[in-house]
């Protein structure tokens, strides 16, 4: 046997439901159905991409691009079959534009301090003021180190990128812009493709942080016209600590190492070392194969189900929940009410997030409650944090009244 | 039935609702603040002492109902009392809520302590204790401690 067989479609899956591929939301969770909601923060895992990781250790598991042994060759294959998985959900060129690493955060770690190190005195990075911690703070510090300028740009009444203002403020001094294709606290969908050929007429490198869309919507970097777009596993199915980052193969030639070691390497002697080309120049050490192995049995499950019937059935889910807690007094719900992912961020008078969210899970409800690690966001809504409920395939309109009922009664337990 | 809701009983939510002694001590001989950089809580809490009594004992912040029926609850047991027992009553509500026991606490603090179940609050309401117990060493330092 060799790489795993792709898992058959499940049977009628006319109306789309998911929910029982999901081993773990079978459970009850103090005593109601488990409903959740904090998809945002990480997806559960469908069993096919479970199987996946449990047959690669049952029967693949070896050291990958080392061993001339039938394990390691069956290893390598799969770990490089899952490069030609993910580049072509991602719409990439070339698997060769694929780099694995743990994640989005390890993805612009890898960016900053690689694109970042020619940066000086002058040089501007930009990146929107509603970005997760992981697409700012790498910018900031290495714009810290090498003396360069971030700036933030200011956001839309409705928490949007401000277009015109971006355009000003990206210009000639401009060599990065970083944005992320879809917010995590609002689930603005950012106009991606207009930034990046606002980038490229500046001559600027463009970096889209793809973690809460990748789950979302259909992507094609070619359309989007980015130089790098980065991918979570975790939040789109697959397991913990595996992510991919893509890169045209010319900005990834431009790029120096970062982590160096085992496998970065051509030849090294005494006295040189001659780096590899992409992918393996980036991936040092010994790759997570497992969780490659489980990415690209996300992405097929993905796919065989439909992204596009997946974004359905989670908007009419989100819709209803917007609606529904919008109607509760004293709720306000953030962002723009049309065309945005299934990521609902509120809030309540009288009721701390952190409070709603104890009581919800006494209900089976889990949500996330905080400042989801975007506090430049929360200063800007003028709120300390939000509670957040985002939507997956898995999800149904009942977990949306759920949600809603359960805001209901724990609204009248604190008030 | 046990569950997360068992820590929002009326004891707790009334000190929610319409909490004690809040507001500032312009000038206090003790001060100290506290934050919970994960939900950005925060706390602050002053006092004043004399003849080795705490005085007055007031709090402000802005956090969820946990800690705000914490902090309200922190200055009822510390208001009028002696430094010392002052002292004992943080470290017995402070202990009951990471190691459990609550023998002797009063009901309301009892009914608080609920959140030892829920590892992720527990900081919520530790916090002002913590406050009022850093607030206390800087009166003494100050010299308002025990003469
Ligand atoms: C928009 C966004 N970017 C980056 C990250 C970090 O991703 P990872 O967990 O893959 O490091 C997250 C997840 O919290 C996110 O929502």
């Amino acid at each position: 046997m060799t790489a795993p067989p792709t898992p058959a479609p499940a049977a009628g899956r006319g109306a789309l439901d998911v929910r029982a591929e999901f081993p773990i939301l079978a459970q009850r969770v103090n005593g109601a159905r488990l409903v959740y909601l904090d998809n945002a923060a990480t997806t559960q895992k469908p069993r096919s991409v479970i199987d996946a990781v449990r047959r690669f250790y049952e029967e693949d598991n070896a050291p990958v691009h080392r061993a001339v042994h039938t394990l390691g060759e069956r290893a390598t294959a799969a770990v490089e079959g899952a490069r030609r998985v993910v580049a072509r959900f991602l719409g990439a060129e070339s698997p060769d534009e694929i780099v694995f690493l743990r994640g989005v955060t390890e993805a612009m770690n890898l960016l900053a301090f690689t694109l970042g190190e020619s940066l000086g005195p002058g040089d501007e990075v930009v990146v929107p003021l509603s970005e997760h911690h992981s697409n700012l703070l790498p910018w900031r510090e290495m714009c810290r180190r090498r003396g360069a300028t971030l700036r933030l740009t200011p956001l839309a009444q409705d928490g949007s990128i401000d277009m015109p203002a971006l355009e000003s403020i990206v210009t000639g001094r401009t060599r990065i812009v970083s944005v992320a294709h879809v917010t995590n606290v609002m689930g603005v969908v950012n106009p991606v493709r207009e930034v990046c050929a606002l980038a490229r007429r500046a001559g600027a490198v463009s970096v889209v942080d793809g973690a809460q869309a990748a789950c979302h919507m259909p992507i094609d970097v070619q359309a989007i016209g980015c130089d790098f777009y980065a991918i979570s596993g975790h939040k789109m199915y697959a397991p913990t600590g595996i992510g991919a980052v893509f890169g045209r193969r010319a900005r990834w030639a431009q790029a120096p190492p970062w982590q160096t070691g085992g496998s970065t390497v051509e030849r090294v002697s005494t006295d040189d070392v001659r780096y590899a080309e992409a992918p393996a120049r980036f991936e040092a050490g010994s790759p997570n194969a497992a969780g490659i192995v489980g990415l690209a049995a996300a992405v097929r499950w993905l796919e065989g189900v439909g992204i596009d019937r997946i974004a359905e059935r989670e908007s009419a889910a989100a819709a209803r929940a917007r609606e529904g807690l919008a109607s509760l007094p004293g709720v306000r719900v953030f962002g723009p009410s049309e065309g945005s992912a299934p990521v609902i961020a509120f809030d309540a008078a009288g009721a701390h997030p952190h409070d709603l969210a104890t009581l919800l899970d006494g209900f089976g409800v889990a949500v996330r409650a905080g400042h989801h690690c975007a506090q430049p966001l929360a200063d800007w809504l003028g709120v300390p944090a939000t509670t957040r409920a985002s939507f997956a395939a898995y999800n149904t309109v009942e977990d949306a009244d759920a949600l809603v009922e359960g805001v209901g009664r724990a609204l009248e337990t604190l008030r | 039935m046990t569950g997360p809701a068992d820590l929002y009983s009326e004891l707790v939510l009334e000190h929610a609702r319409r909490p004690h002694r809040r507001g500032r001590l312009a000038g206090a001989e003790g001060h100290a603040d506290a934050a919970n950089p994960l939900c950005g809580d925060r706390v602050e809490v002053w006092v004043n002492a004399e003849d080795g009594m705490v005085k007055e004992v007031v709090f402000d912040g802005e956090g969820c109902a946990i800690s705000t029926a914490s902090a309200s609850m922190m200055t009822d047991a510390l208001a009028g009392q002696p430094i010392g027992s002052a002292r004992d009553r943080i470290d017995r509500f402070l202990r009951a809520v990471t190691e459990g026991g609550v023998e002797g606490l009063p009901e309301e603090q009892a009914a608080l302590a609920h959140v030892r179940r829920l590892p992720m609050r527990v900081k919520c309401a530790t916090m002002p204790w913590r406050a009022a117990l850093a607030a206390l060493d800087d009166a003494e330092a100050a010299g308002g401690g025990p003469s």
